[in-house]
């Protein structure tokens, strides 16, 4: 199990000492780029340099047997692509098959299976018993077989996405395979919001249109010559649960058709004027990621990002859409948690080039961040990765999630070979980065890097092309507290597709409550006098219980109420009275006594879905005690 | 990800890379026999493709006037020599033979003509004419045989994925549905051009 820090008080104030002396350890703030630790790590496959702040590598694993190439570590054939999460398992795509890790301790995680069946990208979705995977390449077989099809026009070929029923884990069985035109570069989940015996998957191909002899009705001709085009479309998939084997396509949505009707009514392709982006045509949803409980969904569309109303699952509508003269492809989508605020991916040179040296536009290959109000979105911000790279290191923004601190956004995002990088977007017109994790080049020019980076469950599990399977963990720095890391913590799902965002909720707790202390006191948002009074009577309720605990904390509540109106972020102070009111109401301090280890108590905690607060020593009878918060 | 799609935004490249490719390029660059692999076939190919997009490119920075052909030469440019060296990195490591056709026009009259031709490819005429023209009557030239230029690499992609036993290496399939891709785009963007050669494509 992995050693967990109990820290005796968890404000930002009690722990200044601790801050200093971490820099003093050799951390270095972030946003300096030219004397960034990151810049000039030494290159290798197996023993490149490590840079980091505010993470820590927990653990690394390299692929499975039969999942690379001995002889070139960076074939692409063998390239991990992205993942997906139920329980404790991690399903890590690629273009090869599938990996699926246990990461029940997180400090040691155990290769559970695997599945060769080639094709790529290997985009995989995890839903309840049955596994989604995008095949595009025209290797794909049907049979999952590793030897490629031969003919051009072929039964055996399949591009689509392959269903498996993975009830049994070591023998998935491939129950439906439906085929499309262009094969799926991604999908994404979506469930059919009245009927939870159906999901529905969209289908993002990007690829060559097959034949119409291997898949009847393909046509990859222009819209003008042919309006059954299957260009300029997403697919959408039904699938009834209770049997998946009769999965089908069941509409072709035109997303990008403009008011008359013409299917090809956005971006058609070129630059915007002198010294811009060259933008591809939106013929084609690279990501889609869907936001259920909002009713909406960000499309990363090649040349446009746009906003889809999914209310209706099988008739996605297009609601708005945005161009950016900075952005060549629109490449992914992630909301924050209310769903005020997106922000799109731009991968400029595919992912296989440099995009990220400093002789490169910031505003080129990063993220655009967008406000949104309903159906418009304004352009908030451009957020890179500050740290340049070099020209070995394949590099753009790429695939990412929110970390759900409460009462801030914050992304965790994979750059390739630039690493994975945590900003703050909580201003979406001042992103900014508080954590990275960056190794140096792989040896021999290979591609590769992080495909994408995600938290689940309070670590951060990061897919590396070449080198394997990371896991990372936050750890505390100026711009983040242990109190909001394990705020964030306590936010547990039982099953996690990136592309299918969840509402995040925190429980009332301690913890959630000691996280926007240490945010008012990093931005000053409540005066330091009162914010000190604020964490001392947290601290002090805290050890209560019972009646005296809650009439505490009701106390605390209607003071803070008072507070806001004066308070420079009255919005914050308001969160914190409100989750100390949920407190007063639910409070229920579990204590733990002699002949019990930190590390049981701690466990006993979690047990409970609780996380382990303090360790005293009483002086009375030298008894151990700890508490578990909500 | 699309990992052989190669968009710099400056030149990754230097010229000296090519100067390098053309001085040992004195000589027919298709005489050696036909390799069997109808991937490494393709590449060669399209090296040969791109090459000659760059004897395009290189005529236009002294016969046309128009700040936009110059971009567009310019993003032609850099894409295409990107391409070359992804290609020539592929070849290598597969011990295959590299091709290395003529980058100028000089180039191209010191020998041989234009090495191996491949579909949309400008004739020696062709060229000529091109070399030939100058002002609105090159853009207007350049943009109609860079299209059909551009249009021969989609030929090319077409017969690869037409042709038994091609296309089944990830990095092949990634790499001919970029330039798929990636011509596509620019030949939509050329068109633009030349039926409102007096005004930038504009955003919709």
């Amino acid at each position: 199990m992995p050693r967990r820090v109990i820290t005796p008080i968890r404000t930002l104030l009690a722990g200044a000492g601790l801050l200093a002396a971490v820099h003093a350890a050799g951390a270095q703030p972030p946003n300096r780029a030219f004397d960034d630790p990151r810049v000039g790590l030494g290159a290798g496959t197996a023993d490149a340099g490590v840079a980091l702040y505010g993470l820590a590598l927990v653990a690394q694993r390299g692929k499975a047997g039969g999942f690379f190439n001995p002889a070139a570590a960076g074939d692409f054939g063998f390239a991990n692509s992205d993942l997906a999460f139920q329980g404790t398992l991690v399903f890590q795509g690629g273009y090869h098959g599938f990996q699926v890790w246990d990461v029940a301790d997180p400090a040691n995680p155990v290769l559970r299976t695997t599945l060769v069946c080639p094709g790529g990208q290997g985009d995989p979705s995890v839903y309840g018993n049955l596994l989604f995977f995008s095949v595009e390449e025209t290797r794909g077989r049907l049979d999952c077989g590793p030897q490629g099809v031969q003919d051009t026009v072929s039964a055996e070929r399949f591009r689509g996405v392959r269903i498996f029923d993975i009830s049994n884990l070591d023998h998935p069985v491939q129950v439906a395979a439906v085929q499309t035109c262009r094969g799926s570069h991604t999908h994404t989940l979506v469930p059919d919001p009245s009927d939870p015996g159906v999901l529905y998957v969209y289908v993002s191909g990007t690829s060559i249109v097959r034949s119409p002899s291997e898949l009847a009705g393909c046509s990859g001709r222009p819209p003008e010559e042919d309006p059954n085009t299957a260009l300029f479309r997403i697919e959408v998939i039904r699938v009834p649960l209770a049997a998946p084997e009769r999965a089908r396509v069941v509409s072709a949505p035109r997303l990008f058709a403009d008011s008359t009707g013409a299917v090809a009514g956005l971006w058609r392709g070129g630059i915007h004027g002198p010294d811009t982006q060259e933008t591809s045509e939106t013929n084609q949803c690279h990501d889609i990621t869907v936001y259920p409980e909002m009713g909406v969904a960000a499309g990363a569309c090649s040349g446009n990002g746009i906003l889809i109303d999914i209310r209706d699952p099988a008739n996605p509508k297009r609601t708005a859409e945005v161009s950016d003269p900075n952005f060549a492809y629109w490449h992914s989508a992630t909301f924050n948690n209310d769903a005020t605020t997106v922000i799109y991916t731009d991968e400029w040179g595919g992912g296989g080039a440099p995009r990220c040296r400093s002789t490169d536009r910031p505003q080129w290959g990063a993220d655009a961040i967008y406000r949104r109000d309903g159906r418009k979105l304004t352009a908030a911000s451009f957020f890179k990765l500050p740290a340049p790279q070099t020209s070995a290191e394949n590099c753009v923004a790429h695939n990412g999630s929110l970390i759900p601190v409460p009462g801030r956004d914050i992304m965790v995002q994979a750059w390739y070979q630039g690493g994975i990088s945590v900003f703050d977007f909580t201003d979406p017109a001042k992103p900014m980065e508080i954590a990275y994790f960056d190794r140096g080049p792989l040896a021999d020019s290979a591609l590769g890097g992080h495909w994408s980076a995600y938290w689940y469950n309070g670590y951060i599990y990061g897919s590396a092309i070449v080198r394997g399977f990371d896991v990372l963990k936050l750890t505390p720095t100026e711009h983040l507290s242990q109190n909001e890391i394990d705020a964030a913590s306590l936010v547990r799902l039982d099953q996690f597709n990136p592309q299918l965002q969840p509402r995040i909720v925190w429980p009332a707790s301690f913890v959630v409550a000691g996280a926007y202390v240490d945010q008012l006191v990093r931005n000053q948002g409540l005066s330091a006098e009162r914010i000190a009074q604020v964490a001392r009577d947290l601290e002090q309720a805290e050890h209560l219980e019972g009646a005296e605990q809650q009439s505490a904390l009701t106390r605390l509540a209607v003071q803070l109420d008072r507070d806001a109106s004066q308070a420079a972020d009255a919005t914050r102070v308001r969160a914190l009275a409100a989750v100390v009111r949920d407190l007063s109401t639910s409070s229920r301090p579990v204590s733990y006594g002699s002949g019990v280890t930190v590390e049981e108590a701690a466990a006993q905690c979690r047990a409970q879905g609780t996380v382990p607060s303090s360790t005293t020593t009483r002086a009375a009878d030298e008894r151990l005690q700890m508490r578990c918060r909500r | 990800m699309r990992p052989a799609r190669h968009r710099p935004y400056r030149a990754a490249l230097p010229i000296a890379f090519f100067a390098a490719a053309g001085a040992s390029a004195l000589g027919p660059t298709n005489a050696t026999a036909q390799d069997p692999n109808p991937d490494v076939r393709f590449v060669q190919g399209m090296i040969h493709h791109h090459a000659q997009a760059l004897v395009m490119t290189d005529l236009l920075t002294s016969r046309s006037q128009t700040e936009a052909m110059h971009l567009l030469a310019e993003r032609i440019t850099v894409s295409q020599r990107d391409e070359i060296g992804l290609m020539r990195r592929w070849l290598t490591a597969r011990q295959a033979d590299v091709p290395q056709p003529p980058v100028t026009l000089d180039q191209t009259a010191g020998h041989h003509g234009h090495g191996m031709m491949m579909p949309g490819m400008l004739s020696d005429a062709q060229l000529q004419q091109l070399a030939a023209a100058s002002g609105a009557e090159f853009d207007r030239l350049f943009l109609t045989f860079m299209i059909r230029h551009h249009e021969g690499a989609l030929t090319m992609v077409t017969d690869l994925f037409a042709t038994p036993n091609a296309g089944q290496d990830s990095w092949i399939y990634q790499f001919a549905s970029d330039v798929d891709a990636d011509q596509r785009a620019e030949i939509a963007r050329m068109r633009q051009m030349l039926t409102a050669t007096t005004e930038p494509p504009h955003r919709r």
